[in-house]
């Protein structure tokens, strides 16, 4: 044996699947991965959904959430297979010498319990610490972590502090009994990028100093790149490529690994504005019924015809508020909406069918945006059927152009939404919205929701369509990436207001103001030492502080 | 597709009673109303359940009897399911005070017990079986009416559902052809139990004197007529009681069955 902390070999887990026809079987969802891990060391775990990263994170417990089981192979933590123990033994180990932090914080710690009690609850049962011993240990990590008031933080409740901070006392929470290996389960993935950077420099600084060995689970090469010594990709339970961080990023041997380094990477000339914008929001503000706070503070944008405006902002920012307004779900408070060369009417109900067909939108999430009861066939064929009062094979020939366009055969028409991949959801949306013939699409965080290669494919489609069917895109998002990718104008909104506004170049281009330069600096870069390079250069702190 | 054996079980019993109410006339041995023997005669090959408290074959009492229950909870349920998702799914969807309005009168009628309402209601009333069903019915919808608000107020703010109303659908496409698809199988196992509440309660009125008026047979009734014969050790009572008992448990079997099948929970997460 070396001296490995934690060493896995040939680690096969396999599932048991309901299919919806036919009886239920077994399936095999990891095929024999191995790897090595030092105290001290981190390891990121990399792969797209379903690749098998998070069950593999979690068999260094020697744990399987329902329905899965190790089927083979062996898993060794500090000289013992954890495999051949016995459920005594696996308490003692889970909480205490191997320790787990996942990607929801706020889903993870109960509601009702101070956090203090939380942080030092596994550590006390474990007999590791006693009470006074541990909360003083939380204190200093608390402190280690960049917490505000490290003394009191423990006293609030989970909901009295951000997310951002409460992702940073469950790292606390893991680090608190002194275990050997820690698992971080997507620890900034459902963070804002700006709150997503102090995350990981809290994470890094205390991996650093408590000497912990971690696996750290991820579907962004950019971030697992700042925090791991080694990197493993993983694609649909097979190690793709396993190395040092800096092969895998300045070297990358597989086909896979290479696209995954180099995603992101479409160019688009960004296009002049034209004299006559499609749409123009008018000095608008909003705030929700029974509310006196102004959710949208007097915005204006223009957007013109065939370009894409791009919103970018945090979470909170108004980005999707400006959405429901432009849609009439929101009626503003004051401020006006022009809509290819007319007045748009505030409310939804008193906008004619035109209005509406011309103005259409796609969500973030594909799967609750299709009604699963319907198919492919009636998602796409009812706005050709509502709009333009087509049936039968005139509609079904429709159709089935509509697919080809989304890159998709004619061969989908009859599936339903539970049938298809999420790239495979989100297309069929795009086609649901062309159908209409519009001239403005809203997208509300397409990719979002979707794997990097597989959002890439989407971008790449409407960057496509907006050439052939010269159809205007408002782009809300929180990543920065994407405008880079596919905007021709920008709006930076920042608790409610646009606080930058121009064209492309204009917008990425300095001298930035505070905000904007926090949200540029923030998005990570597939480079080694951008963590440390961005926090030594930052003017502004992030909101989530 | 395999049907689990208590499933088979429900099925089959749930069938042969409805197949005895549609079939009635043909399968009786007798008339209804028709005496053709002594009081409670034992079971005997003429008469295969004995004769009840003034003589009548019981067999052919139960059959008819079975006729008048199936049918009077069969349609009550029809109602209490029309009027409850209707209305709970228009709640869900104009919201406002159309929901207001609707749910404080449920609560309403919610918060004094049905058995007591309905004795009262038919105590004034003509007790006629179209009124027993209009009384059954409306009382029931209330719960219905519950279940379908609830299930469609979780459907209405689904995407879809936001996506329609953008395209600019009407109310009726987006009740029926949007959220009603989706609300189907917690209503249809839903509509499983009510019936059988139905039976119970029109048993209930019935044994109470209130429900179906003799000579007309049903099980209630039967039970209520037979019920002195107990004290003389006569189990004439007991076989509408059995009667009431397995229906309830099949139908149970079979609701249970297609709750399962049509919910997307199947061990361990998601």
């Amino acid at each position: 044996m070396s001296d490995a902390l934690l060493k896995v070999r040939d680690l096969k887990i396999g599932a048991t699947v309901y299919p919806p026809s036919g009886k239920p079987h077994d399936i095999e969802i990891v095929h024999g991965v191995s790897f090595e891990l030092e105290k001290g060391k981190v390891l990121g775990l990399i792969g797209e959904s379903g690749a098998g990263k998070s069950t593999i994170g979690l068999s260094a417990m020697a744990y399987g959430r329902g329905g899965v089981k190790i089927t083979g192979g062996e898993v060794w933590v500090n000289g013992q297979d954890i495999l051949k123990q016995g459920i005594r033994d696996l308490r003692r180990l889970r909480g205490a010498n191997v320790t787990y932090v996942s990607q929801s914080a706020a889903a993870s710690f109960n509601p009702a319990k101070k956090i203090m009690e939380q942080v030092t609850e596994a550590a006390i049962l474990q007999g590791k610490f006693s009470r006074k011993e541990a909360e003083e240990r939380a204190v200093h990590l608390f402190d280690k972590l960049g917490l505000p008031n490290p003394e009191k933080i423990g006293n609030r409740y989970p909901h009295q502090v951000s997310g951002g901070q409460l992702q940073r006392c469950m790292t606390a929470l893991a680090l608190c009994p002194e275990p050997d290996l820690v698992v971080f389960d997507e620890p900034t993935t459902a963070l804002d990028v700006t709150t997503q950077i102090d995350v990981l420099m809290a994470i890094k600084a205390a991996i650093r100093d408590t000497g912990v060995a971690a696996l750290y689970i991820t579907h962004d090469l950019a971030v697992v790149a700042q925090v791991s010594d080694d990197i493993m990709v993983l694609r649909m339970g097979e190690t793709v490529e396993y190395g040092p961080v800096d092969q895998i990023i300045n070297n990358p041997q597989e086909e896979y690994t290479q696209a995954l380094v180099s995603v992101r990477s479409i160019d688009h000339e960004e296009k002049l504005p034209t004299p006559d914008p499609v749409l123009t929001v008018n000095h608008v503000t909003a705030r929700y019924r029974g509310t006196n706070f102004d959710v949208l503070r007097n915005i204006s944008v223009d957007l013109h015809e065939g370009q894409t405006l791009a919103v970018v902002g945090e979470s909170g920012s108004g980005k999707s508020t400006l959405a429901r307004v432009i849609t009439g779900l929101l009626p503003p408070a004051e401020g006006e909406i022009n809509f290819a060369g007319r007045a748009l009417s505030p409310a939804l109900e008193q906008r004619s069918k035109e209005d509406l067909r011309e103005l259409q939108m796609i969500y973030q999430m594909a799967d609750t945006a299709m009604n699963p009861r319907q198919t492919v066939g009636t998602i796409i064929g009812r706005p050709l059927e509502f709009y333009f009062g087509m049936r039968g094979a005139e509609k079904r020939k429709r159709i089935k152009e509509l697919l080809e366009e989304i890159e998709m055969g004619d061969g989908f028409i009859d599936r339903y939404p539970a049938e298809l991949s999420g790239g495979q959801k989100q297309r069929v949306c795009i086609a649901r919205a062309l159908a209409a013939k519009p001239k403005l699409i809203i997208c509300d965080e397409v990719t979002s929701a979707l794997d990097p290669l597989v959002a890439d494919g989407i971008l790449k489609l409407l960057l496509n369509l907006q050439k052939i069917e010269n159809v205007a895109y408002l782009f809300i998002t929180h990543d920065l990436a994407t405008v880079r990718a596919i905007a021709d104008s920008i709006a930076v909104m920042y608790q409610g207001k646009v606080v930058r506004y121009g064209t492309k170049s204009e917008v990425l281009s300095p001298p930035f103001d505070d905000y904007t330069d926090l949200l540029l600096s923030s998005v990570p870069e597939m480079k080694l030492g951008w963590l440390e390079e961005v926090i030594a250069h930052r003017k502004m702190e992030s909101a989530g502080n | 597709m395999r049907i689990p054996i208590s499933a088979m079980i429900g099925l089959f019993f749930t069938g042969l009673y409805f197949f005895i109410a549609i079939f009635a006339p043909w399968l009786a041995p007798y008339g209804m109303t028709e005496a053709v023997g002594d009081v409670w005669e034992p079971a005997s090959s003429t008469h295969w359940l004995g004769t009840d408290s003034i003589g009548r074959d019981l067999l052919t009492r139960m059959i008819y009897g079975g006729r008048t229950t199936i049918w009077i909870a069969t349609a009550a349920t029809i109602l209490s399911f029309t009027t409850g998702s209707v209305l709970g799914l228009l709640a869900a969807t104009i919201g406002g005070w159309v929901d207001q309005l609707l749910s404080r009168l449920v609560d309403l009628l919610m918060s004094i017990p049905s058995l007591i309402f309905a004795l009262v209601v038919l105590s004034v009333m003509p007790v006629t079986i179209t009124v027993l069903i209009l009384v059954m019915g409306l009382l029931d919808s209330t719960r219905v009416y519950r279940l379908a608000r609830a299930v469609a107020v979780d459907i209405n703010v689904m995407d879809y559902v936001e996506a329609a109303k953008l395209r600019g659908e009407g109310r009726s496409w987006i009740i029926f052809r949007e959220i009603l698809p989706n609300a189907l199988s917690p209503l249809v196992a839903e509509m499983g139990l009510r019936f059988i509440f139905m039976v119970l309660f029109v048993s209930t009125l019935s044994f109470l004197g209130l429900g179906v008026q003799p000579p007309a047979a049903d099980w209630g009734g039967i039970v209520k007529e037979n019920k002195e014969g107990i004290v003389y050790g006569i189990p004439a009572a007991l076989v509408p009681a059995v009667a009431i008992a397995t229906l309830a448990i099949s139908v149970n079997l079979v609701a249970d069955w297609i709750l399962n099948r049509t919910t997307s929970l199947k061990g361990g997460r998601g």
